[in-house]
């Protein structure tokens, strides 16, 4: 089994803690007084996003986490599972619920996700930093007014609720930062 | 140092002998064939050096430690070390006193006056507990209750006693003027000679010096007994056998130094690159050297 010794410690490793795949955010080395160092970390649980702080023995070996980040195809949902695929490999994974939290509002099929796999499992899914989408249900529009600002929700075919200008009307196509979860512009 | 009359000297960075402490990891390095050491303090040298003349010295020297590097650790930094025969520990931070004040005009910062503060009132404060009483798992308990983490595995008392300063304690240090925190307790003694305080703690003569948070020295009231010297070397070389650590050459020179007569007086030493970090208001000790370890 991989491991780290304290000394390799620097952002963006990940490691094993308590069963859980955790990324490191900051590593501190402290050395009070004349006696044994530490390294003071702050960790990200990779499964619940929750950041905590970790202390370990200067020297100390901690197991690594065998985690990676793969860019894969979205194909299709089953009801219980997205299915994806490695468009190198074309090897398939079904990511559940857990991984997808709420990736599964922005997608659309083929769209290409960053996939996390630990232990060769989704552990976590991204959507496209963009995407374009079509309005499937909105208030009417109200024609000619473009500058005034203000806006309304609009569902989209996947299933997100996007806040968009007043102008916008059912069935147009629109780019979305799925980030912020904000209209950027129409897609004309 | 000229004004006091504290005479320049040079030792050697390069060593047949080593530190036995078993938390300073020293380079070791081929030399003409032999395994050699590169020091991590000028302190032997210059305690040969005292046995000898028995007078006050200085020197500014780089000096190097492996294993150390974090926002406050290079592991290559310059060091400012000297001793004054006759002086106690106290005397000396009376005498570190007026030199940084001195520094802190030449560099036009306002100077407050200093701190003095007990380790070990520092640790009973925190712990609402007399010294004798405090153990690894009360402390465990102490970092449980307020949410911090503490590390697993084996960690000693001594260990966890720095673990708690350095989280509760130093982070609360005044931060614009220096805190001198004295009377470590007595297995925290190194090279400082220990006595017994008004409780009846041991404790050791011997302080550290702070900015803030930051360390930028550590003194002793020297140690000048050659008995207790191997004593304490001897501890040293079993505890670097049991954590399989490298067995360093022991430095005979510094046995019969103490032997011969090591004079009555206190040494200090200043991390210069801590210094002009605190003097320059950096954050990282990066911003105050021209190439750090990763860039030599």
């Amino acid at each position: 089994m991989a491991s780290f010794s304290t000394n390799e410690f620097k952002g963006g490793l990940k490691i094993m803690l308590d069963g859980d795949p955790h990324s490191i955010v900051e590593n501190e080395f402290v050395k009070p007084g004349k006696g044994q160092a530490f390294s003071r970390t702050k960790v990200r649980n990779l499964k619940t996003g929750r950041v905590v702080e970790r202390t370990f023995k200067s020297g100390e070996s901690v197991e690594a986490a065998d985690v990676m980040d793969t860019e894969m195809q979205y194909l299709y949902n089953d009801g219980e599972h997205w299915h994806f695929m490695n468009p190198t490999t074309f090897e398939q994974l079904g990511a559940d619920k857990t991984a997808m939290g709420d990736a599964h509002l922005w997608l659309q099929e083929e769209a290409i996700c960053e996939v996390t796999l630990f232990n060769g499992q989704p552990l976590a899914v991204s959507p496209p930093n963009f995407v374009e989408l079509v309005i499937k249900e909105t208030d009417p529009g109200l024609r000619g007014d473009t500058a005034t600002g203000g806006n309304k929700p609009a569902h989209m075919e996947t299933g997100a609720v996007v806040k968009v200008p007043l102008f916008i009307e059912e069935g147009e196509k629109i780019k979305i930062d799925t980030r912020s979860g904000e209209y950027v512009s129409r897609v004309k | 140092m000229d004004k006091e009359v504290v005479l320049e000297v040079s030792t050697p960075v390069l060593s047949h002998a080593a530190t036995t402490d078993p938390h300073l990891h020293s380079f070791k390095v081929i030399a003409g064939g032999l395994p050699c050491y590169l020091h991590t303090s000028p302190e032997f040298a210059m305690k040969r050096l005292l046995a000898a003349h028995q007078q006050d010295i200085y020197q500014i020297v780089p000096v190097l430690r492996d294993a150390e590097r974090g926002h406050k650790h290079n592991p290559e930094f310059a060091m400012l070390e000297w001793y004054r025969v006759g002086m106690d520990h106290q005397q000396l931070m009376d005498s570190i006193e007026i030199l940084l004040g001195s520094v802190f005009e030449g560099f036009n910062k306002p100077w407050h006056k200093p701190q003095r503060k007990r380790y070990i009132d520092l640790v009973e404060a925190v712990l609402a507990c007399d010294m004798q009483s405090v153990t690894t798992k009360k402390i465990q308990q102490y970092f449980d209750k307020e949410n911090r983490s503490f590390p697993s595995g084996d960690i000693s008392l001594d260990a966890a006693l720095d673990l708690l300063i350095d989280t509760f304690v130093l982070p609360e240090f005044s931060d614009d003027r220096f805190t001198f925190i004295t009377d470590y307790p007595a297995s925290q003694a190194a090279l400082a000679r220990t006595a017994i305080d008004d409780q009846g703690n041991a404790v050791a003569s011997r302080f550290e010096v702070y900015f803030g948070s930051l360390e930028i020295a550590n003194g002793y009231h020297e140690l000048t007994d050659a008995n207790i010297l191997r004593q304490r070397i001897e501890e040293n070389v079993q505890t670097r056998k049991q954590h399989g650590l490298d067995a360093v050459t022991v430095d005979t020179h510094l046995i019969d130094a103490h032997q011969a007569g090591l004079p009555e007086c206190a040494g200090v030493a200043v991390g210069i690159e801590r210094l002009l970090m605190l003097l320059t208001g950096a954050n990282s000790i990066d911003q105050v050297i021209a190439f750090p370890f990763e860039r030599a």
